[in-house]
């Protein structure tokens, strides 16, 4: 069994840093990641678009991520591609699949760099061909390179959204209309936190700003104050019909709707192994508990880049080389010289999440993201509706028990599209906040194996 | 639904993999969702609780709507799994039927 | 502060627990629930629900098959079926040596005066069990037996319980038992509770209550895995075991295949978390597939370890305590209760209420397991 003394997973900004750092310093290092390539989704396909028209049209900040990934080339960390890590036990025992085969890690330390996902926001029709989120047609632009093939109606709020629409543009796409879900901020708060983020961000800030006044320029149309939401259709999408503050209930025709009401850390992989997490009201998450550096509450876990928190890139891989130094120093293998290190990670990291809490309040999303309507699809792989888990609940307490007696969560996707949902209906129904509801306990695999994966193990021999 | 960008030079569009019974064209690197994307018919399965079509969603493996059934490998995410050439995909109609001779 | 009343105290919201205060309730008692996280966290919810008669110890032999008429009859107990399907349950041989064990078996529950148990020739198998890999020679199988939901059957069994009249109280843990004018005192971290009786059905902790009423025992505990499919189309009707492997697999209702069979994982009793440990499960995963070769790329879903007492000899501790009139024990059922839930709260219920009941639970006594 390889028992290297680091074992990242995930090869994005955070891994990648921390990677470079800790192998540089001596540490046997290996990142496990599901992408045939380095890069995160942030960079995906980085090293195949750099020097491409794309590549430009996708931006200066996707491009830096080409030296952290030569970087991290060079480093001399293990590296193993398309390869999912589908379990970690307690003990760090660490079960991955990948074009070897199966098999089982026994590192010292493991940082989770896992990233984030886009934060499920359900409602009526969302599950319909046709129906897409902004992350994932900002994939299919950065591999192989396909837009919208007609214009496109895009749906929600976040940088993300705006960023995507930019690119879109950029690279000869078309919107047809975008349907704005931001609610107003309260002036006096966001105002003081603008203020703060200009001061120490204002090239971040302006770069939003310009996105914002591109899109209202480039999009067919541009509607504000979007409340509600339904993708119309019956096996696939075939239209939008959409509701604003002032009651306005408007229909458009469409055959793809892309929807995107920000990110949330990924909390599968920490929430399996017993690290603690707590609730996150100004990013309306859940996020884990951890020290300065990114340990978890579980002895040899720590947490880097947008999984411990959404912070972005740059963020993440202050994050990461932070988490590294940790792991250096408990192992006593931290070498001489590193002293300034932390505390330009520091500095780098204040700087970088100096913008968020501005950020966080005004894309804070609209309040049905959490509670849908009755009629909406929740768990989109038992189809359990709103309704069918508001009447579970009468008699049942708790998301562990909501899911025992609906299956709520039990799917393929492990809870990943439903367990907020659950938890937002959870507290609304029972009146207690957020902070007070535990999601779905984690069951293993982290993602489904097959048994034939599985089986493969019983000819290895028992670990120690 | 989806278009590519840069229509790629002769010989770029490498593999063509089968899906259900057609021949279709694909780049050599991309995922089998993204080209499922640029089909006209651009759904992946019907589910087996309903029979109700999906389509991929998130693209990035964590919604796992994308299943689709890749020949001598089960049903797969179709966004986490990458073309090769002669590679035969099926849409999953409802629930997986195992035979035993698969 | 006054202590709050009832005829009966039961601790644990197991199904045993439950299935005994629906007893109670119908006998016309005042029953509590103490259950310390929720009714069914724990082995009644990490069952495979097997309704099993099939390979019993010759002393449950009698029990499960009045358990088994039972469940045929389950919605007259409870209002529903509990998802209960008698498809029989089988155990394979995959070889010669393995038949005739399984001759031997027959042989011995036949003299014994039991009918249940059948041996079965391949071509018996294989027309119950298509899928089944040719390698295999012939079974044992119990047509009754099959199995149930366990959702829904502790769904089922709470809705009734709690319609005659029985108070569940969740989220409470007992902390001690003290005897008091005639019958005890519960003391919980809610409370004081003055009972008559009290039922110990506290699944893992048994015998934790065994030690507060200073009868200590010698007493394990069981870490069974399970693990879930993604759905199929039907595939097989019958749960089928393996005479020379650890396994249980049966096909759920969903379509998911539920494989377990009493592999183990890991717990810690003191907080009550249960790992899986996937290097032990691996063969599982290999025995199911030895058995049914196509379902190799069948991706798995699920997997947990329930957690469960266990005497050393694997048999539940049934009846009243040896040393502390009024405590009733039911615990201790070792991976192998879920088959007889509608039997032994009766039986418990049936001690309390009337100091004796018609079935004969001397293998079950409390006191061959003193320390």
């Amino acid at each position: 069994m390889l028992k290297p003394d680091l074992l990242i997973v995930g090869a994005g900004p955070a891994g990648m840093s921390a990677a470079v750092v800790a192998a540089r310093a001596g540490l046997s290092v290996m990142v496990v990641d599901e992408q045939p390539t380095p890069g995160g989704q942030i960079w995906r396909g980085i090293e195949a678009n750099a020097g491409t028209a794309r590549g430009r049209a996708l931006g200066a900040p996707y491009l830096s991520g080409l030296a952290t990934v030569r970087a991290f080339r060079e480093s001399g960390a293990v590296y193993w591609p398309s390869t999912r890590v589908w379990q970690i036990e307690p003990t760090l025992r660490t079960y991955v699949t990948g074009p070897d085969g199966t098999l089982m890690i026994q590192p010292s330390a493991i940082l989770i760099a896992t990233g984030a996902q886009e934060r499920p926001a359900p409602f009526r029709g969302w599950t319909l061909p046709g129906v897409m989120t902004v992350g994932a047609a900002q994939i299919l632009l950065k591999a192989p390179g396909t837009v919208p093939a007609a214009p496109v109606w895009i749906a929600g709020c976040g940088p993300l959204a705006l960023l995507y629409a930019h690119q879109l543009v950029r690279l000869g796409g078309a919107v047809a209309g975008f349907l704005d879900t931001r609610m107003p901020a309260p002036l006096a708060g966001a105002a003081r936190l603008a203020a703060g983020a200009v001061l120490r961000s204002g090239r971040e800030l302006a770069k939003g700003a310009y996105w914002y006044a591109d899109l209202h320029r480039r999009a067919g149309r541009y509607v504000r104050g979007v409340v509600d939401l339904q993708a119309l259709g019956t096996d696939r999408v075939e239209g939008v019909r959409y509701r604003t503050a002032d009651g306005r209930v408007e229909e458009v025709e469409t055959s793809l709707l892309l929807i995107h009401e920000g990110v949330v850390p990924e909390l599968h992989t920490a929430r399996s192994l017993g690290c603690q997490t707590r609730w996150h009201a100004g990013q309306a998450a859940y996020v884990p508990v951890l020290n300065e550096w990114g340990e978890s509450s579980v002895p040899g876990i720590l947490v880097a880049g947008d999984a411990a928190g959404i912070g972005g890139a740059e963020a993440a891989i202050q994050r990461g080389r932070l988490a590294a130094l940790r792991i250096l120093s408990r192992l006593g293998r931290l070498p001489a010289g590193q002293e300034g290190a932390e505390a330009a990670c520091r500095k780098a990291l204040a700087r970088a999440l100096a913008p968020r809490a501005f950020l966080d309040r005004i894309f804070m999303p609209r309040e049905n993201v959490f509670l849908p309507d009755d009629d909406t699809i929740v768990c989109r792989c038992e189809e359990l509706r709103v309704r069918d888990l508001r009447g579970a609940l009468s008699c049942s307490v708790g998301a562990n028990q909501l899911k025992a007696f609906t299956r709520a969560g039990m799917g393929p996707c492990q809870g990943r599209q439903c367990a907020y949902t659950v938890a937002s209906l959870i507290a609304n129904v029972e009146a207690r906040p957020m902070g007070d509801v535990e999601p779905f306990r984690v069951r293993p695999p982290l993602k489904p194996v097959r048994l034939c994966d599985v089986a493969s193990l019983a000819e290895e021999a028992a670990p120690p | 639904m989806f278009r590519l960008l840069e229509q790629g030079r002769s010989g770029e569009d490498a593999v063509t993999i089968d899906l259900d019974g057609q021949p279709v064209r694909a780049r050599a690197g991309e995922t089998v969702a993204s080209v499922l994307m640029r089909e006209a018919e651009a759904w992946c399965r019907a589910t087996p609780v309903s029979q109700a079509r999906r389509a991929p969603y998130c693209m990035m493996g964590v919604c796992f709507d994308c299943l689709m059934l890749v020949e001598g490998e089960g049903l797969l995410r179709a966004c986490q799994t990458y073309v090769r050439d002669g590679m035969k995909i099926r849409r999953q109609i409802g629930a997986r039927h195992v035979v035993p001779s698969c | 502060m006054m202590a709050s009343q009832a005829t009966t105290a039961v601790i644990g919201g197991g199904l045993h627990g439950l299935a005994c205060a629906l007893a109670l309730a119908v006998r016309g008692q005042d029953v509590v629930v103490f259950e310390r996280s929720w009714v069914g966290r724990r082995a009644s919810g990490a069952t495979a629900a097997g309704v099993r008669t099939l390979g019993r110890d010759p002393a449950e032999i009698a029990l499960s098959l009045v358990a088994l008429e039972r469940w045929h009859r389950i919605a007259d107990l409870v209002g529903d079926d509990c998802g209960f399907h008698g498809s029989g349950q089988i155990k394979v041989a995959e070889n010669p040596a393995e038949m005739e064990s399984l001759a031997e078996r027959a042989r011995l529950t036949r003299d014994m005066g039991f009918d249940h148990e059948e041996l079965i020739d391949a071509a018996e198998l294989r027309r119950l069990v298509p899928m089944i890999s040719p390698h295999c020679v012939g079974g044992l199988v119990a047509r009754r037996d099959g199995a149930a939901d366990p959702h829904r059957t502790i769904a089922a069994f709470r809705r009734t319980a709690e319609g005659c009249g029985v108070t569940i109280r969740e989220g409470i843990a007992v902390t001690a038992l003290e005897p008091d004018a005639g019958g005890w005192r519960v003391v919980t971290d809610a409370g004081t509770w003055q009972v008559r009786h009290v039922v110990n059905a506290a699944g893992a902790w048994g015998g934790h209550v065994c030690r507060m009423i200073g009868e200590p025992i010698r007493f394990g505990y069981k870490a069974s895995m399970v693990f879930v499919t993604e759905r199929l189309t039907p595939m097989i009707r019958p749960v089928v075991s393996a005479a020379g492997r650890t396994l249980s697999f049966k096909q759920s209702s969903q379509g998911t295949l539920v494989i377990g069979g009493g592999l183990q994982g890991s717990a810690d009793l003191k907080t009550g978390v249960t790992q899986v440990d996937f290097h032990a499960l691996a063969k599982g995963a290999q025995s199911a597939r030895a058995l049914f070769p196509a379902i190799g790329t069948v991706q798995v879903v699920r997997a947990w370890a329930g957690l469960e007492g266990a005497p050393a000899d694997l048999l539940p501790v049934i009846g009243p305590s040896v040393r502390a009139p009024g405590i009733f024990h039911m615990f201790g059922f070792s991976g192998h209760g879920f088959e007889l839930v509608p039997v032994v709260g009766e039986i418990v219920a049936d001690w309390i209420t009337r100091g004796r009941s018609s079935h004969d639970i001397g293998a079950f006594d409390v006191a061959r397991l003193s320390l």
